[in-house]
Formats: structure tokens, sequence, C-alpha cells
């Protein structure tokens, strides 16, 4: 092998398995629900199973909440809210906060490995990502909750009451930590569904809430399937509905609180374009299209999952763009060089195939990556489509997987054009060493959150959320308060 | 309502003003053709305003959505100076005013305060024009070499349905915190509030708003607020007065979109509050690194 060939053809050397080791913490065979600080079954009696995408192996028995154990949860917040937490000073509750946020870093390791077992997300992105983001987020809000009255001027915020909130299951414990921090630093208090394929890292957050001493029924967790979700919705005990989720989901919420005075807010589905301009520095831009639309197997509501490439460098970052992709390893999420680890369920898997099929039906050509995968376990190779058009369904539609559209444009006014041209409003990316048009096109996305030469960076400071259908309501920041308070 | 019949003193005969809606720059009537009768409170009989139609609204979107994207990139400062010219125009045209309200059956006392209050409040707003981003706006310290803010940016086109309590105030107090966002508005105005929303309609043509960025409309509530609720183009329903039922309906009928929704009590509270401009902006966030 000559010396060239070596820096070319890197995966020639290939990678050595290095597996995260999982022993240094047991996993309970069943979960109960988290109601009033205390676990219990669900009143009938029913479970169902959680298990792991990459070898379909079950992981635990979760009880399966019905509407009864729903209201009980919901009074328990009530209870917990009037008798506790929101006669609480806020200084009082910004330290449990504090000590949650310290039981996460304390516990990270476990929370990486399960969140992965869970989920399928690669552990580089559990360890590095997920759990940092969520131990975090509840520092950042820890510290507002005595500071209230300098986040709205002119104004005296108030807690809401009980909130309903409802996650899904690309981020479970970093979408806890969303949801649960801010609204336990406004002083209200939760009730929180995980999604049925990942609900572990919600129930070990149950145990950390417990092990910080948090009064009983400030946080209630109950799991369960869309029934469950709905049965939380419609409970009149609520004040205040978050719901993470899809648009359709998001849509059917909306509908069903008309006409009570239950304060909802949304963070729905995105179709983010990245722009790339001619000028960009392409290698770097490459980079930022792989971490876009490929970070935690593109199962990201603002994933750079449209390519808005200039004409003129089409062939350039296509090319460099297979060139890459074909170096990312797909497989076992636990290894610490997986790139792209398990789809999340089977039945995100079929949904993802079902694109890739309804984009060849409408004309698009797929390229997918030559990557071995293993026998058992969900995966889904990098993809990618081109001679794709506005109007075709992968263009339009979320797909929430490892699948990107490519489109070349002309002009920044085109870009624009193509970039808006949807009815979501999330997120946006664009590439270009040129800092008037980065703002020019920054200004132009209609979009809540827009990237400039990188993608998919969070943090508890900085504010989330979306345009158009992409829903309402920030996450982190000082405006990410504001869904948690009445201004008076 | 003024000039209503013959002055017999004089011999001649009043002009009178034909009351029509504004809608991108022009003064219309309803293109369906229908008009509604407006009394003053003792029945007696003042004189036509239009009945809009569904086809009304629907080219004032049109309108407003064109005129969305100059009215949103105008300067702040520029915004603010508009909003007080036409804070100049009412304060011109207060003592129309004042006999307006009177005969639609406002007291002259309640009259000239709801004038006073109408220019006031657009001062209000105009000085908002170019501060509220500094407000609301933020620059975030992330723990990554970036450099991310959080803007305001108007939502686009704004749907406005006016109560009729406070026939020029609960106008007013909708449409200027919708534009001085950057927005561009339609707005429905009903009953006796017609005509005073009608006389606005002058006001604002000479106040240098870019045409389509203020539309007014007069009609029937229950014949337009679903049509407003569901319109696809339109960003967001700012109602005042609703009862259970439209605000229920309208927020089912949002959904299709996912318009936002903002129902208001026709109790003229909050008039002046910056925060009623937030209702109607988005909030976006840009991360730049930083370094070489």
């Amino acid at each position: 092998m000559t010396e060239t060939s070596i820096s070319t053809k890197g995966s020639n050397w290939g990678y050595a398995p290095a597996p995260e080791s999982a022993d240094h913490f047991k996993l309970k065979e069943q979960y109960g629900l988290f109601i009033g600080g205390k676990f219990v079954p669900a009143g009938s009696g029913k479970r169902f199973a959680t298990i792991n995408p990459a070898n379909e192996k079950t992981l635990a028995q979760i009880a399966d909440a019905g509407e009864k154990d729903v209201d009980k949860a919901v009074k328990a917040a009530r209870t917990a809210y009037d008798k506790v937490w929101r006669k609480m000073s806020g200084r009082e509750r910004g330290k449990y906060l504090y000590r949650i946020a310290r039981i996460i870093q304390e516990k990270a390791r476990e929370l990486a490995v399960v969140e992965s077992m869970d989920g399928g997300k690669p552990i580089r992105e559990s360890r590095d990502v997920d759990i940092p983001l969520a131990a975090a987020h509840f520092f950042y809000h820890a510290g507002w909750a005595d500071k209230l009255g300098y986040a709205f001027p002119g104004k005296s915020a108030s807690p809401i009451g009980v909130a309903g909130q409802i996650i899904p299951w690309n981020f479970p414990l970093l979408m806890v930590a969303w949801k649960v921090a801010p609204a336990l630093a406004c002083g209200n208090t939760v009730v929180l569904k995980p999604a049925e394929t990942t609900p572990l890292t919600a129930l070990l957050f149950a145990e950390i809430c417990q092990e910080a001493g948090l009064p009983d029924g400030v946080f209630n967790c109950i799991t369960g399937a869309g029934s469950t979700g709905a049965a939380l919705v419609k409970h009149p005990g609520l004040d205040k509905v978050a719901f993470t989720g899809s648009t359709d989901v998001g849509k059917a919420i909306q509908k069903s609180l008309a006409g009570r005075s239950t304060k909802l807010t949304l963070e729905l589905g995105g179709k983010a374009a990245n722009i790339i301009f001619e000028d960009a520095a392409i290698d770097q831009a490459v980079e930022g299209i792989i971490n876009g639309i490929f970070f935690n197997q593109g199962h990201v509501c603002c994933a750079g999952s449209r390519l808005l490439v200039q004409e003129s460098v089409e062939q350039e970052v296509v090319e460099k763009l297979k060139a890459r992709m074909e170096h990312l390893i797909v497989g076992d999420p636990l290894d610490k060089n997986t790139d792209i680890g398990a789809i999340n369920s089977k039945a995100q898997c079929e949904r993802i195939r079902d694109y890739l099929k309804v984009g060849q039906d409408e004309g698009a050509e797929l390229f997918q990556t030559k990557c071995p995968v293993p026998e058992k376990g969900y995966w889904v190779r990098p993809s990618f489509f081109t001679k794709v058009a506005q109007s075709h369904r992968i263009v339009q539609e979320e797909i929430f997987g490892p699948v990107l559209a490519i489109q070349s444009f002309r002009t920044l006014d085109e870009a624009l054009e193509k970039a808006n041209n949807t009815p979501y409003g999330l997120s946006g990316g664009v590439w270009t060493d040129k800092g008037a048009k980065i703002f020019k096109v920054t200004r132009g996305i209609k979009a809540g959150v827009i990237w400039a030469n990188t993608f998919n960076k969070f943090d508890p400071s900085s504010p989330f959320g979306g345009y158009k259908e992409s829903g309402y309501g920030r996450e982190g920041g000082r405006h990410g308060l504001r869904p948690y308070v009445e201004l008076s | 309502m003024s000039g209503n019949g013959e002055n017999m003193k004089s011999g001649r005969l009043d002009v009178r003003k034909t009351y029509k809606m504004l809608i991108g720059g022009a003064f219309v009537r309803s293109e369906s053709g229908r008009a509604l009768d407006v009394n003053a409170p003792g029945g007696k009989w003042l004189g036509h305003v239009c009945r809009a139609s569904r086809k009304d609204f629907r080219n004032a979107v049109v309108a407003a959505r064109k005129a969305a994207s100059g009215w949103s990139n105008t300067t702040p400062y520029l915004k603010g100076q508009i909003l007080y010219r036409a804070a100049e125009m009412l304060e011109g045209r207060a003592t129309t005013f004042r006999e307006v309200l009177q005969s639609i059956g406002l007291s002259p006392a309640a009259a000239k305060t709801e004038v006073t209050q109408a220019i006031d409040l657009l001062v209000y707003y105009a000085g908002w024009a170019d501060k509220y981003l500094q407000v609301f706006g933020s620059v975030n310290p992330v723990s990554s070499p970036y450099f991310n803010f959080s803007v305001t940016e108007p939502m686009g086109v704004v749907a406005y349905v006016a109560g009729e309590k406070r026939p020029l105030l609960d106008l007013v107090s909708g449409i200027a915190p919708i534009v001085a966002g950057g927005n561009t508005v339609i707005t429905l105005s009903t009953g006796r509030a017609a005509v005073a929303a009608m006389e606005l309609g002058e006001v604002l043509a000479t106040s240098d708003f870019p045409h389509g960025v203020i539309n007014l409309l007069c009609g029937l509530r229950e014949e337009l607020v679903g049509q407003m609720a569901t319109h696809m183009d339109v960003n967001a329903l700012v109602t005042q007065g609703a009862d259970a039922k439209e605000s229920a309906a309208s927020r089912e009928a949002c959904a299709l979109n996912l318009k936002r929704f903002f129902p208001r009590e026709a109790n003229g509270k909050g008039d002046e509050d910056p925060y009623r401009i937030l209702d109607t902006v988005e909030i976006k966030t840009t991360w730049h690194p930083v370094g070489g």
C-alpha cells in the first residue's frame, strides 16, 4: 500500500470495535409510574416492553398509564403546586434544580449508556451532547428561579399551575430537561409523558428527583403510548400543555384544547434548508451537511434535511459529500466509533423506507452508502436524493431519518424562495465566506433558529422554536421562560 | 356622521360621505355590492357601510401579503415616524371624530376621551417602534465559540377583529402594536364601530403607510371571523371581545396552519403594553462562529 492510498483511503485501516461497557449499573426488570414521589404500578396492571432498537432485545417492562393514572398524576401535581411549590421562594426552588443538574452530571455515564441502549443513538452523541446539555439546562434554569423579575421588564411573573408535557423519542433526557427545567424554575409542577419507545431515562430522571429530595408531586412521570398522551391533554386539571412532536399531533392537540383556557406551546416538525454558496469553505460545509442530516440518525426536528447548493459548486459538493458519507460507520450505538446508530423503532424504520420508495417513485435519484449494517435491529444507510423538485414529498415532508434531498440554485433570492417554500419554519443553515451575505440570508429564512457556517448547535441560553407550522413558543434562554409564567 | 340632511336655512343640500373600506391603499366598496345600515342609538338611520364578503377579505390578504416584506424591512425609525404621523392626522381631525363618535351614541365627554386616548396611543406605539427589539431581543451567552443572538421578526400578515364598545379605540389599540411590530394587518369592524373605522381609513391613508400595510374592512363578525381563522396565508389572528363559542371555534380553526391566536377581552385594559407587540412577532435566534 502506498502512502497516497493510505491518506485517501483511510477506511482501509478499519476500526476495531470500541464498545462502551454497560456493566456499571443494572436496569430494573420493570418500572412503574412516578406519581406523588413514588413509583406505582398502572391501575390496570398493564405493561409494555421497551426494547433496544439495535438488537431488538427487551430492556425493561414499563407501566402503561390509563386515564385513572393520569388523573392521579395531575392531582398529585396540583396538590404539590398548591401546598408546596408555588409557595416556595424562587431561591429554594432554584436550589433543587441545581441539585438535579449535579446529579445528572454525577450519573452521566449511566444515563448516556441507557440513552443509547433505549433509543439507538451513538454513545458519542449521548455522552457528549444529550447528557451534558440536559445537566446544563437544569443548571441554567436553576439560576432563573429567583430572578424572574428581571426576565420580564415592567411586569410581574407568576407561575401558571400544572403543566402537562409530552416529549418525543429523539432526545429523550434532553427533552425532559427542556420541558421540566423552565417549568419548575418558574414555579409550576409537571406531569410528563415520555415517548413509549424511550421511557427509560425519564424514569431514571424520576429517581434523580427522589435523590434530590424534590418535594413529592412536583415532578410526575406517566408512561404509555399516544392514548396516554391524549388522556393527559384531555385532563381538565391542566393549566398548560407543552408538546414536542409531529405537526399533525400538534394540530390535533390545539384542536382538542379549543374551548379551554389551557395554555399551549408546540415544538413540531421541520424541513430545514442548508444553503451552500459557491464562496463557502466547501470542506467545512460538507462536514456541516453531514452533521445537519446524519446527527442522531436524522431524528432531529431541526435537521438540515434539504441541501440547497449553488449550481457552480453542486458537482463538487455532491462528490465530496459522497466520499465523506462512505466513511460514516453505521452500527452498534454503544461503540464509540459509531457515527450513525440504530433507527429508533421498527415503525420509524418502515416510515423512512417508505419515503425512500416514494422519492424514487417521484423520479428522484437515490444514493446510499455501501457500509455494512448489523443483521438484527433497525438500520438505514446514509442516503440522499438528487434530481428532486420543490413539489416532491421528500422535499415538502419531514422524513425524520438519515435522508437528504439535494437541490441547486443560482441566485440568493432563488435560494431563499426555495428555502421558505415548505409549511415548516424551524431552522435553517447558510454557508458562505461573506459576512453581509450571511446576514441577508439569516434574515430572509423564515425560521426560528439559523446556523451560519455551522449546524445543529444547542445551548440552554439559546432560544429554540419555530415559525409557521413548526409550532410556537420558545424553549431555552430568557424567551423560553415566557410559556411558563403569567404576566401582570 | 355629519351632513346627514338638508340645511333648511341656507337651502343648500349637504354632500354626504360614502363610507368605503380601505384595501391595498384604495377606498373600495364590497365586491359583493352589499351594504349594512348604521343607526344611531335612538334608531335614527345614519347611513350605509359596506358589508365585506369573504372575497373582500381574501383580496385584503393579497394586498397585505404584498406589502408585508416592504413594511417589515422599513426601518424602525421610519415606522415610528409613520405611526406618529397617524397621530398627527388624527389630532387634526379630532373634532370630526368627536362628532362621529357622538352620532353613534357616545356622550360628548366619552367621545372626547376616546379621541384623545387614540391619538396618545398612536404616539405611545410610535415610540416603541425602534425600542422593543432592544427590550425583547437578547445576546445569549452560549458555552461554545459562537456569537448567538435573538431578534424579533414580524410574523407577516395579521387579522384583527375589533370590538364595538370603544368604536375608535378598540381598533387603534389593535392596529398600533401589530404594525409597530412590522406586520401588515386586515381589520374587521362591526356595527356602529364601522363608521369610526371607515373614518380612520382616511387618517391612515394620509399617514404615509405604504399601500396594503393597513386594510380596513367592515361587516358582520359571524360571517367573517371563521374565514379569518382558516385562511392559509394569514399568520396570526387577534380578536377582541369574542364570546366563548367564537374563541373556541377560532382556536380550533387556527390549528389548520398553526396560525397564532390571541383572544383579548374588550375591557380596555392593557392598551398601552409593549408585550402586545411581542404577541405578533417571532423570535429568531442566529448562531455565528467566532474565530478565524
